[in-house]
């Protein structure tokens, strides 16, 4: 069997929006992932043990509050605290995210930021094709 | 990581460890077998606590609040929470975690180094569980937690699976959701060994506990007029095991208030005397060898069929019953007997 893959989708500090999130995660499900969603609220540790102990394959963080350059690396940092290993996973950011932080974003370890109306496909696509590529990095 | 890093990751403590040997055995990865093998005697300790009851009656909210409970108790909490996967796409939301600490985030429930919370998908199986939950529940308990909560899907009315891996069964009801001829209906309500009226803050508690402690009652006269048939032999065997099973132990009826914390110690301690009960009475070797012996049996009919597989010609065998040419019994004892007669050789 093949293995699934699994995605946290998370809402991180103070930020109430979580339609996206919620949108996001119902069509991963469609899209065949089995997505974990953490509600709102958390706190990058508590992201990042989710992420650790459900071994998952892809974190997607989703924020609206202007503080992803404060949380982000946070939530990456924690999970490597953890034990877990962020060159084996996809780190993605999802929300209103201005240009230039989207670079600094990528900087701090992220592998894609998706701002609103990017088409969902895109998203489902990015995973698909990238995950097995940055394993395969990662092994080499 | 390999099978001897996870082993010793796990049964030194390293949650990392654990959560990649639980994606190991989901998956059924080849390593899995001997993952199992190696962490099997370190397993037995763990007090395996099962909840069920249909969508919406509040299931996650209570293992949250139990896990605190549980936890302020002293004892180390591990979870595994079954949603449903699609049928269709395979996909599945996972949406029992979130209720974990009931967003409280001064509760660090999320983390906890005693607690640990696995989400699965039930990926299209019927029953309530998802096929390997059994030897996920291994894992914890090798891990060395105390309590195992297992969350069943939100079941309807036959999804009793969670006896198949539970110590004690938990069946969570709500009001309003049917009178009593749905309480003494086969299947879901046969099974519990406690029984929790959740949300009992709302009219109609008191009728649901009602028509449960009558459901109850008349278990027992069940048993006694069983027992005085002139073929009470015959009758338990028809009645199965569902009889025996809960021998001697009255279920209690528990009324929750699960978001508000109501009733929570006193459904912690019922389970924890169902736990000291089987223990004392020995009911829990019972119940744990009768598991046993289906796991076995279940373990032993994969093999053999693998064997059939690799060993005989079992395609031409179909085909010769498709053509009418053979019957199924017959052909059977054919494919028995060759698959033993290549023991002997090999």
């Amino acid at each position: 069997m093949e293995k699934k893959i699994r995605v946290l989708v998370a809402k991180v500090g103070l930020d109430g929006h979580d339609r996206g999130a919620k949108v996001l995660a119902r069509f991963l499900r469609d899209s065949g992932f089995e997505v974990i969603y953490t509600g709102l609220h958390r706190t990058p540790q508590e992201v990042a043990m989710a992420a650790v102990d459900e071994d998952v394959d892809v974190v997607g963080i989703s924020l609206h509050s202007g503080a992803h350059l404060a949380l982000v690396p946070k939530v990456i940092n924690y999970i490597r605290e953890y034990g877990g290993n962020p060159d084996e996973m996809l780190v993605l950011v999802g929300g209103v995210i201005p240009t230039d932080d989207i670079v600094e974003l990528k900087k701090m370890g992220v592998d894609e930021v998706f701002i609103p109306g990017t088409p969902i496909s895109e998203i489902v696509e990015f995973i698909k094709i990238k995950l097995p590529e940055k394993r395969k990095k990662n092994e080499s | 990581m390999k099978v001897e890093e996870l082993v010793e990751g796990l049964l030194s403590g390293n949650r990392r460890a654990l959560a990649r040997a639980i994606t190991y055995v989901e998956n059924d990865y080849p390593e899995s077998k001997e993952i199992m093998k190696r962490i099997f005697t370190k397993t037995g300790k763990a007090h395996i606590v099962g909840l069920t009851g249909f969508p919406g009656v509040g299931k996650s909210t209570l293992v949250s609040k139990l896990t605190e409970e549980f936890r302020k108790r002293g004892k180390k909490v591990g979870i595994v929470a079954i949603d449903p996967g699609s049928p269709f796409t395979g996909g599945a939301l996972l949406g029992d975690r979130l209720r974990l600490d009931g967003m409280d985030s001064r509760k660090p429930l999320w983390t906890d180094p005693g607690i640990f919370f696995r989400s699965m998908s039930s990926r299209g199986r019927a029953g309530g569980l998802a096929a390997k939950t059994g030897d996920v529940v291994r894992l914890l308990d090798a891990f060395g937690f105390d309590v195992i909560l297992v969350e069943t899907v939100g079941a309807g009315q036959s999804e009793v699976d969670i006896i198949e891996v539970a110590d004690t069964s938990v069946v969570v009801m709500m009001p309003e959701t049917g009178d009593e001829i749905q309480i003494n209906k086969a299947g879901i309500l046969e099974i519990g060994d406690i029984y929790v009226v959740n949300k009992a803050d709302l009219g109609g508690a008191e009728k649901v506990e009602r028509w449960l402690k009558y459901m109850l009652s008349l278990d027992e006269e069940s048993v006694q007029m069983l027992s005085q048939m002139t073929h009470a032999d015959e009758a338990r065997v028809a009645s199965g095991e569902f009889f025996e099973r809960r021998k001697g132990w009255n279920p209690p009826v528990v009324k929750t208030v699960a978001d508000k914390g109501e009733g929570i110690a006193e459904l912690a301690d019922a389970i924890e005397e169902h736990f000291k009960y089987m223990k004392e009475t020995g009911l829990i070797e019972k119940r744990r060898r009768e598991r046993m012996k289906r796991e076995l049996f279940e373990i032993v009919t994969d093999d053999i069929i693998k064997l059939v597989k690799e060993k005989t010609n079992y395609r031409d065998v179909i085909e010769k019953l498709v053509r009418n040419e053979i019957d199924p019994y017959t052909a059977a004892e054919r494919i028995v007997e060759e698959v033993l007669k290549s023991g002997e050789k090999g």
